[in-house]
């Protein structure tokens, strides 16, 4: 057991810190720390730029096999990549899910004709996705799925209905993952499908969701008999479940490193505010700070052990438990960024409802700990899989 | 960067396990309460001698074993794990890193040479009352031709009335805060030392009360150079701060594992009460809590093995302070946490004194207080994050 970093890894970080000053200049500049989460609707088309501007400089699909066009480095160069960008101020990615979730996703399940088909346009940022999983009717109890899929008479290809809500980005995606029941009668994991779903036609409606925040980054998706190619399921009819569970294990989570940069951005501006405004003579709020900046390292230090060891995919005890961790120390950090804050935490930027960043962490990370997982399916999984409890009941 | 445990490291854990498992099970440790000296001395003979424990983490030139505080940390969750009542704790986290980190060779020959035979106790005394900061420091180090003359008391010296050997502190006349503090080997049968024990809340723990009574040192048994003492005083108490944590995670893990397996067997409504879900989210949540504090401590014991290995690396080196306070928060409040629901998930039985989960109560709330509160830790965290120690 061991901690720091090797020479080499250290002359990476050098060179992605380089590439990043370099390029998040100019055009970009206004990019610097913007569009991550609470503020994911903010210049999306700048964004998407950036995200080619990346691909240009190599930086898209670093952990994926070289055969997909990846680069296939090492777990602990992608952490360094992940902090170097979010130190740097990074824009919130536009491409993550493309290539977080749908790269890893058609790379172990797809053919290889999908692979040629559809890796490309995510490497070159070129082609954004969102995520269809969620749906009115099925939330935390995602196997209630009731968008249904069949194939027309010509067999050639899939028509789907249905409703999925949560869409984050589902605005400005080219393409959209469904998971959609394609066995008539079926119920809760059986008989689910997982396809792919070009965004651009009239039989696909979007309506944004207004949030509590006043803006709007997710989105009702509506299916009306939208169309997509029969060769666009991913795995064969049935296999959906499966899929969508293994896609929940690509995300290991060597991004969390970057989620935490940008945490770290946002506590040392609560520090900096409390040491400016008197804050930090508060003997409680000190101890908040305090606790704050500890628990801060503690996700660190879980990350670390998270991405040592065993690269099989597995998802380990460490793994379980951090979606429980990060999402209820960054909801208490936005809570103190209001107290810190004072009475001046009350006033807007501006009317009619234009929030500080602070004030749009403390609102948006209410959200932290529903999204995803919320904390309450968090702690079943880990009561259920890591400590081996009886379970809850589910559909049969 | 490889933070997971090599296949050395998991042996050195399995092993001590079995020892434990079987020489410091219940029946054992409450044996052990029972005694004045607070432990079995033919357990600690075998550690001593058979395994080897003290001998860990001192160098082979001492006659030691070479190896690093990682080691000495999975060797303190065991123990911690199953309340060993010894003198482990007090002589390998206080009283040795405070040799090691004094450089005082003459003394570190003789001394750390003792410790490694597993032939000597132990330990560290320093505050005289409140706190654990240099002001607590309040022996005085008075001068005199060829040494000085040590008075004062010490109010709660782990283990100090089982140790053969004293590391004390005291400060020159006048001083105050961090300067003129000096830092004294003095064998435990010196005269004019006066011992007594403590009966502790904890029984797993002792704590012992010393005067020094104008007891004569001389310049040989200064650990390092006079007034000079602060810095050594502080390396130490992060290192035995990180080892305790250590310590606390292992009872933490117990605790809890006592804990679900009682409630695993445990019926009421015809189903067992860990089949309900208001249960399963608290041992979700402990689970969560002593994770985060495993992490913090071996982060911790990777941080206290560079700071102690000449060549090892400074930046990992400076993070001491800050993430030894670390581990010793989150592993205090984990313990405590986990200790408290196993009483309350364990319902009526849990409060009697058969069962064991008040042990680790106990020994929960004596070991978060030892060595400086959360409180504490998280004040002088923000000192330092507020810019106001510079």
């Amino acid at each position: 057991m061991k901690i720091g970093f090797s020479k080499a890894d250290e002359a990476f970080r050098q060179e992605v810190a380089q590439w990043m000053a370099e390029h998040l200049s100019g055009e970009f500049a206004s990019l610097r720390y913007r569009g991550g989460p609470g503020d994911e609707h903010s210049f999306p088309e700048e964004r998407k730029a950036w995200e080619r501007e990346l691909a240009a400089g190599g930086w898209i699909g670093l952990g994926w096999a070289t055969e997909h066009g990846g680069r296939g480095l090492s777990i602990c160069q992608q952490v360094i990549f992940h902090e170097e960008y979010a130190r740097a101020g990074g824009p919130g990615r536009m491409g993550h899910i493309g290539e977080g979730l749908v790269g890893p996703t058609l790379a172990a399940f797809g053919t290889p004709a999908q692979q040629q088909r559809l890796l490309p346009g995510i490497l070159t940022g070129s082609e954004f996705w969102c995520q269809g999983y969620s749906e009115p009717g099925a939330g935390s109890d995602l196997a209630n799925v009731q968008t249904r899929a069949r194939l027309d008479d010509t067999g050639e290809h899939w028509l789907i209905s249905g409703q999925k809500v949560w869409t984050s980005l589902a605005h400005e995606a080219d393409w959209c993952f469904v998971l959609a029941r394609t066995e008539p009668g079926s119920q809760g994991h059986h008989g689910l499908s997982f396809l792919l779903v070009p965004m651009a036609q009239a039989q696909i409606r979007v309506q944004p969701i207004q949030q509590l925040t006043g803006t709007s980054e997710f989105n009702e998706v509506f299916f009306d008999q939208a169309v997509t190619r029969a060769d666009n399921l991913i795995g064969q009819p049935g296999d959906g479940w499966k899929i969508a569970m293994g896609l929940l294990g690509f995300e290991r989570g060597v991004s969390t490193l970057g989620q935490q940069m940008q945490f770290q951005n946002e506590l040392d501006e609560i520090i900096r505010i409390a040491r400016a405004n008197g804050a930090s003579r508060d003997p409680l709020l000190r101890q908040r700070i305090a606790q704050a900046w500890s628990g801060l390292k503690v996700l660190r230090y879980n990350s670390l052990r998270m991405l040592s060891g065993p690269q099989d995919g597995s998802l380990k005890r460490e793994a379980m438990i951090y979606k429980l961790a990060w999402s209820t120390w960054h909801s208490d950090l936005g809570k103190l960024a209001m107290d810190v804050l004072g009475d001046e935490a009350e006033i807007l930027d501006g009317a009619p409802y234009q929030l500080s960043r602070l004030q749009s962490l403390f609102l948006f990370t209410r959200s932290d700990t529903i999204y995803g997982g919320s904390n309450e399916i968090q702690r079943n999984i880990i009561a259920e899989r890591a400590l081996g409890m009886p379970r809850e009941a589910r559909a049969v | 960067m490889e933070f997971a445990f090599t296949e050395e490291h998991l042996m050195i854990r399995d092993s001590a396990e079995r020892f434990l498992a079987a020489a410091s099970d219940s029946h054992a440790v409450r044996a052990a309460m029972i005694r004045a000296d607070g432990y079995d001395p033919d357990v600690w003979r075998r550690i001593g001698l058979e395994l080897c424990w003290p001998a860990l983490m001192i160098p082979e030139r001492f006659g030691g074993m070479g190896l690093g505080f990682v080691e000495l940390a999975i060797l303190l969750e065991q123990s911690g794990r199953f309340l060993l009542g010894s003198p482990l704790f007090a002589t390998t986290c206080l009283a040795t890193p405070a040799l090691l980190a004094g450089h005082n060779t003459a003394l570190q020959e003789h001394w750390l040479s003792a410790i490694a035979a597993g032939e000597t106790t132990a330990t560290l005394a320093f505050a005289s009352g409140k706190g654990w900061d240099a002001r607590s420091v309040q022996a005085i180090a008075r001068p005199a031709a060829g040494g000085c003359y040590l008075s004062g008391v010490y109010t709660q010296v782990i283990d100090g009335a089982q140790a053969d050997l004293l590391i004390v502190a005291a400060r020159n006349p006048g001083s105050e805060g961090e300067s003129g503090i000096s830092l004294f080997a003095l064998a435990a049968d010196t005269p004019g030392i006066l011992c007594t024990p403590l009966p502790t809340l904890d029984q797993t723990r002792r704590l012992a009360r010393i005067e020094l009574h104008d007891v004569f040192v001389n310049e040989a048994q200064m650990l390092c150079a006079p007034d000079q003492g602060w810095p050594v005083l502080r390396e130490t108490l992060s290192i035995a701060a990180a080892g305790l944590a250590a310590e606390q995670v292992g009872g933490a893990q117990q605790v809890f594992d006592l804990t679900l397996a009682y409630i695993a067997e445990r019926r009421q409504f015809n189903r067992t009460i860990a089949s309900f879900q208001a249960i399963k989210h608290r041992c979700a949540d402990m689970m969560l809590q002593v994770e985060c504090a495993r992490s913090a401590i071996y982060y911790a014991a990777c941080v206290v093995q560079e700071h102690l290995d000449p060549e090892g690396d400074i930046a990992v080196a400076s993070e001491l302070a800050m993430a030894a306070a670390t581990a010793k928060i989150h592993a205090s409040e984990a313990f405590f946490h986990c200790a408290a629901e196993s009483i309350q998930l364990h319902g009526g039985v849990g409060f009697t004194w058969e069962y064991d989960p008040h042990l680790y109560f106990k020994r929960a709330r004596a070991s978060e207080q030892l060595l400086g509160s959360p409180a504490l830790h998280r004040e002088r965290m923000a000192t330092h994050l507020f810019g106001e120690d510079a």
